[in-house]
């Protein structure tokens, strides 16, 4: 191997930017994301072929059932969880808690998720993201909520569903919500614009940006109830760009096939074929709860605004 | 980026796919998720025969690590198509609040240097005879590199926009389905 003589007219660095934050979330369109609680099951997930992991004290199918409040993991928890695998590792911090965000940003995650799986911790105000060098990722039910949280500085949206049912509905609506809202939009008229703003309770430079372009700056993912691969290749063909699966997998019967057969079905969600063959012989699927059935003070897709 | 250059460019998932290209840009995302699917699918061996075969590959990030003949840092049992012949270490800058975004004289590409962004991105620690090293950092990391019909890059050019490293690449297809005439 040779050795190279170093130039030097590069221009200088810059880190934390929007397009770097923003830039790594590009990197995992088309991949999954899985929650995990702790090292043993990043490494089953890494090995699935997850593009990254997802740090959480409990899934919220626990979270659902023990009760109580649910917060950021134990630092060591996340440690572990770094050192085990290799692909970049996510964690979720309270709404509107910037501390335990701070503290995510120390212990060196790829990305926060300030999510309302978590209990909140402010219920007037989200966390000022901006102030991060770490990027953000934010839950969103309808495209008002999705740009209050890039204006706030979410580098990345997914849509809420309801986490921790394996009832894929909530997730279905709130794709679907966002896309028409967006195409909506794209189709008004330049002074329709003003009033759009107003009802979507979104800024108006924004609401101009998807006016014109017809996507969100941002990638958008989509989340909870999400649990077999038909439901993930489903939020694909929906236009999600990519898919976190929470309970779905580490409460089935059989983890480690259920996470690759729900990583190959969004790699090929247009293809039936492809998703039928890796469907089969999977096991049990999370038990799951209807959401119709779940009072609406505990719905989590609820939390936030 | 590559239709905007006049390219028609199609999305390749299955080995089928792979006969009627006359170039390839394998993008960034998850190196390690990029080695199971292609080898779950049937893309690997097929890709790594075009390969040699002359077909152009260019490989940015992730795709950078899928050309190179040695992977430092790999998962275990992390495999690549190879074909550079350079050693690579994943996810070299350490986590996402490293990642950066910098200009880079690429004197290959023109006086104007090339804005890059580097996310979670990979280095070439060592490169063989024959590779050409097309852009390094200030404290000497090679980020840019060719070899024949391969070229890689740590970076995105795709990210910002700029289309000269995409241009290149078209000239380099160009150049093997249409030989100069002279």
């Amino acid at each position: 191997m040779s050795t190279v003589e170093t130039p030097s007219q590069n221009g200088r660095s810059e880190h934390g930017s929007s397009r770097v934050k923003r830039g790594l979330a590009e990197m995992l369109k088309g991949g999954v994301i899985m929650d995990v609680v702790n090292a043993e099951q990043a490494r089953i997930a890494e090995e699935a072929g997850a593009v990254a992991v997802m740090a959480l004290e409990r899934v919220p199918a626990d979270i659902r059932s023990q009760g109580g409040v649910a917060r950021m993991s134990d630092p060591d928890l996340i440690d572990g969880i770094i050192g085990a695998v290799s692909i970049p590792v996510m964690a979720k911090a309270r709404i509107g808690h910037f501390v335990e965000a701070q503290v995510l940003q120390v212990l060196g995650v790829d990305y926060i998720d300030e999510s309302e799986v978590l209990s909140p911790a402010d219920y007037v105000n989200h966390i000022d993201k901006w102030k991060f060098q770490v990027p953000f990722v934010c839950g969103a039910t309808n495209l008002g909520e999705a740009l209050r949280r890039i204006n706030e500085g979410a580098a990345m949206i997914r849509s809420k569903g309801e986490a921790g049912t394996g009832d894929v509905s909530e997730a279905t609506k709130h794709i679907r919500k966002i896309k028409s809202e967006i195409a909506a939009l794209s189709s008004m008229s330049k002074d329709e614009l003003y009033v759009a703003a107003k009802e979507l309770q979104a800024p108006y430079d924004l609401v101009v940006e998807i006016a014109e372009t017809g996507t969100l700056p941002v990638v958008l993912f989509t989340a909870g109830g999400v649990a077999t691969p038909a439901d993930a290749a489903m939020m694909m063909q929906l236009g999600a760009d990519g898919v976190f699966v929470g309970s779905g997998v580490f409460k089935s019967g059989n983890p480690a096939e259920r996470a690759a057969a729900i990583v190959k079905a969004t790699t090929f969600y247009d293809d039936p074929s492809v998703v039928a063959e890796v469907s089969r012989g999977l096991g049990e699927a999370m038990v799951g709860i209807n959401v119709a059935d779940v009072p609406a003070p505990h719905r989590l897709s609820e939390r936030g605004w | 980026m590559l239709r905007s250059l006049g390219a028609d460019a199609v999305p390749v998932r299955r080995p089928e796919e792979i006969a009627d290209l006359d170039g390839l840009v394998i993008p960034g995302g998850e190196s390690s998720v990029m080695d199971k699917l292609s080898r779950a699918f049937g893309l690997a061996e097929p890709l790594k025969s075009a390969i040699a075969a002359g077909l152009p590959v260019y490989g940015t990030c992730a795709g950078l690590i899928m050309l190179a003949d040695t992977v430092l840092d790999a998962i275990a049992g992390q495999q690549t198509l190879g074909g550079l012949p350079i050693s690579v270490r994943r996810n070299a800058f350490g986590n996402q609040i490293d990642s950066f975004e910098t200009d880079l004289a690429i004197p290959e590409l023109g006086d104007a240097t090339v804005h890059a962004v580097f996310i979670r991105a990979p280095v070439v620690e060592a490169v063989e005879d024959g590779v050409t090293v097309l852009a390094q950092l200030d404290d000497g990391r090679i980020v840019a590199v060719e070899s024949q019909n391969l070229l890689g890059t740590a970076f995105h050019p795709e990210v910002t926009g700029d289309t000269r490293f995409h241009q290149y690449f078209l000239h380099k297809i160009r150049d093997r389905v249409l030989p100069p005439v002279d």
